[in-house]
């Protein structure tokens, strides 16, 4: 234990002295004089989870322990715990910035995310805990094969989860990078080493504290925001509204975002149609078929499966869910008020400005509302949100790390190389730990190989797998009495494979011909347009004068672009795929994926008929309804 | 897996209260899902092809749209609640009996 502590105190300090070496430059960050409070604020948050880890790490002493915290988490306890796990930086950074640059679709967007959960709630908790032990695979295993089940389940478990790592690495990277100001890479191996001494030493019970912690403060400082931002309004909504679609930011907004259409509109007309649809969202179809990889996908999601094991019976894993959806929706509905308040109070011109995605609209705002740039308070609170989003990040890092690490360690190792045989509990943990090492530092090579590269599209891929192979298989075996190991092996297969496949030949990836083609455009047009804007200052109207120095700084910026993307793809004639064109017009499979994935695991149970399955059934149904011999949390 | 009391699985299904308990979830589960799927993707549907329904304001700014996308977390807490206490009230008690009656077999 001494040797532990001893490692955990250098992991922290390694941390801490990346966090310190802070140069000049940080974009959004405070001023130079208000760096030391960035720093005491993150020291403070490190510290906290840090004290939690070691007194976990005294706890963690089985399989069951590191896994699934012994099963001794309370339900409001897991409910804190999935919001913590679930609330990533995309969508706790994403969706208020999505809100404060598109408006309506922005809100629109975070519905699915709730949603989700109701699936999850009705089909999936209670027959999970009452069948599971530790992993998805569990599940599958229960009445099929059990080699065949735990390989296919664990490599699509591992699948899901590195997509979502890499996303939430490199997010997290770029997030730190502007946040406060240190090296990508640097912030890339601190948000590694911190996550990896969460789970190494604490396992499950630190994880499920850290996530805990992290869901209390994110949800603390939104309502101190929202508080900020709607007292002046009586807390009045119409006000609050009416004051946002009237500011001249969000008008000017929305102008560029409809370009020629917005000429005819008055200003009034531009403001309201921040609340309309359609100003993010172009293709209906895209759209539903996000919608359905939102919706299913969740409850293939497997380092949110494997939070139903940490609680001790059904009854708790219901009460977990309902808690979640309250405090997960409770926050989107905040989310509305922090996103329109960042579009009303910074602007939509400056939240870009800082980041083109909108990810800085909620720190910006808290900045704004503390006093500004230049005060005590703005800074507090801009070190404060940046602090929970660094937070947010290693504790989403950490639960999918330890779902990886479960597929490895539990799944491969345990149930298919020592099948069959009694593994001690000393030496399953063991595994445990090196599954976690091997999978924490494959994160962070990834994270900093994948420096620069645009990885939005991994968390819908992560969704659409999850929604299209983990999905089908788990609701079938549950649901399904001819469900067996034939279908399970080819759901997971296709609905991976045609879900990844979809995506990589979709418009997500970069063609070099077509944004050659588009760059060309502007710089075709640019001659004639620089003709119009000089007659325009040559006219001396001050109003024309006035358009035509805006439309110059526009062009330039337009010119610059174009410059910088014929410069990127520069020698590439085809995408990463080979293609020329995208072959399939949806950015999101699920539409496709998902009814596949259904249809795979149905022909594949009907093709082979297995009599041991279908014996297992009755076992099965019972124990998925009643609890029967479920497994128990361990005494402590 | 466990198979002491080889027949208790078999015995349990046919046990009247388990079919009851099967039954009523079955129906139950099943229809609030597709309640909620159904309500969850008219938001989309007619953000894409019923915008002028969306547009319509009726209460100072707040439109349609903004009010249906409201009513989506309300509709979701409202079907967890449900659920939830349906569930505590009913199925739990008809499951506690069953497992309370067979677990000896089933070897607890």
């Amino acid at each position: 234990m001494k040797s532990r502590t001893t490692l955990l105190g250098s992991s922290v300090l390694a941390a801490v002295l990346a966090l310190a070496a802070l140069p000049a430059q940080a974009e959004a960050s405070a001023a130079g004089q208000y760096r030391w409070l960035t720093f005491a604020v993150f020291a403070a948050v490190i510290m906290l989870t840090m004290y939690i880890t070691y007194v976990a790490s005294k706890r963690v002493k089985s399989a069951s322990d590191f896994y699934t915290a012994g099963g001794g988490i309370t339900g409001l306890q897991n409910g804190w715990a999935i919001a913590g796990d679930y609330l990533s930086a995309a969508s706790f950074l994403g969706i208020a910035g999505l809100i404060s640059l598109y408006g309506y679709d922005g809100f629109m967007y975070s519905v699915g995310w709730l949603v989700a959960y109701i699936t999850v709630l009705l089909l999936i908790a209670e027959p999970c805990r009452n069948i599971g032990k530790y992993t998805l695979s569990d599940i599958l295993a229960y009445r099929n094969d059990p080699k065949k089940t735990r390989v296919v389940g664990a490599l699509s478990v591992i699948t899901v989860s590195t997509f979502y790592l890499t996303a939430q690495m490199v997010g997290g990277g770029v997030l730190v990078k502007t946040l406060i100001g240190i090296d990508y890479e640097i912030s890339v191996v601190a948000v590694g080493v911190l996550m990896l001494s969460y789970v190494l030493f604490g396992g499950m019970v630190a994880t499920t504290w850290v996530q805990i912690i992290k869901a209390v403060l994110l949800v603390a400082a939104s309502v101190v925001i929202v508080m900020l931002v709607w007292t002046p309004y009586g807390f009045s909504l119409p006000a609050f509204l009416a004051d946002v679609v009237g500011d001249p930011k969000v008008q000017a907004q929305v102008a560029k975002l409809l370009g020629d259409p917005a000429k005819t509109m008055t200003a009034a007309e531009l403001g309201q149609r921040f609340l309309e649809p359609g100003l993010y969202f172009k293709a209906p179809i895209d759209q539903i078929s996000l919608g359905m990889a939102l919706v299913f996908g969740t409850a293939g999601l497997p380092h949110i499966l494997m939070r139903f094991f940490t609680v001790p019976t059904a009854q708790q894993a219901r009460k977990s869910v309902v808690w979640a959806m309250a405090i997960i929706g409770g926050f989107y509905v905040l989310t509305l008020f922090l996103g329109f308040g960042a579009a009303r109070h910074v602007g939509a011109a400056n939240i870009s400005a800082v980041d083109a995605g909108g990810n800085m609209a909620g720190p910006l705002l808290a900045q704004y509302i503390g006093g500004g740039a230049d005060s005590f308070m703005g800074n507090f609170m801009l070190a404060f949100v940046s602090a929970v989003a660094f937070a947010t990040i290693v504790a989403v890092v950490a639960g999918l790390v330890l779902a990886a690490a479960s597929a490895m360690a539990h799944d491969l190792w345990v149930g298919v190389v020592h099948a069959g045989d009694s593994v001690p509990p000393q030496q399953q943990v063991r595994a445990a730990r090196i599954a976690t090492v091997l999978v924490g530092a494959t994160a962070i090579v990834i994270g900093i190989a994948a420096k620069g590269q645009n990885v939005a599209v991994l968390v819908a891929l992560a969704f659409a797998v999850a929604a299209s192979a983990n999905f089908p298989c788990v609701l079938l075996t549950l649901y399904w009495k001819r469900c067996n190991t034939t279908g399970i092996v080819a759901g997971m297969v296709v609905g991976t494979v045609v879900a990844v496949g979809l995506t990589l030949v979709s418009p997500n990836l970069t063609y070099p011909k077509a944004v050659r083609i588009a760059a060309h455009k502007v710089l075709d047009g640019e001659a004639a347009k620089r003709a119009t804007i000089a007659e325009a200052i040559a006219s001396g109207d001050t109003e024309k004068v006035a358009k035509a120095t805006k439309d110059a700084a526009t062009l330039d910026k337009a010119v610059k672009k174009a410059n910088d993307d014929i410069k990127k793809v520069e020698g590439q004639e085809t995408s990463f795929m080979g293609l020329e064109k995208p072959l399939f017009e949806l950015k999101n499979p699920g539409i496709f994926s998902i009814p596949l994935g259904f249809l795979a695991v149905i022909l594949g149970s009907l093709l082979r008929r297995d009599r041991r399955a279908e014996d297992l059934w009755d076992e099965l149904h019972v124990r998925k309804h009643t609890g029967l011999l479920a497994s128990r949390p361990t005494a402590h | 897996m466990t198979t002491s009391g080889s027949n208790v699985w078999a015995d349990v299904i046919a046990d009247p209260r388990f079919q009851a308990l099967h039954r009523r979830k079955t129906t139950f589960l099943w229809g609030l899902m597709a309640v909620s799927v159904i309500y969850y993707f008219l938001l989309p549907i007619g953000a894409a092809y019923y915008q002028d329904l969306f547009k319509i304001r009726v209460w100072g700014v707040i439109n349609v749209g903004l009010l249906f996308a409201l009513s989506e977390f309300v509709v979701a807490w409202a079907i967890a609640l449900y659920y939830s206490r349906v569930a505590s009230n009913e199925f739990d008690r008809l499951a506690r009996e069953i497992a309370a009656d067979y677990a000896d077999r089933a070897g607890v």
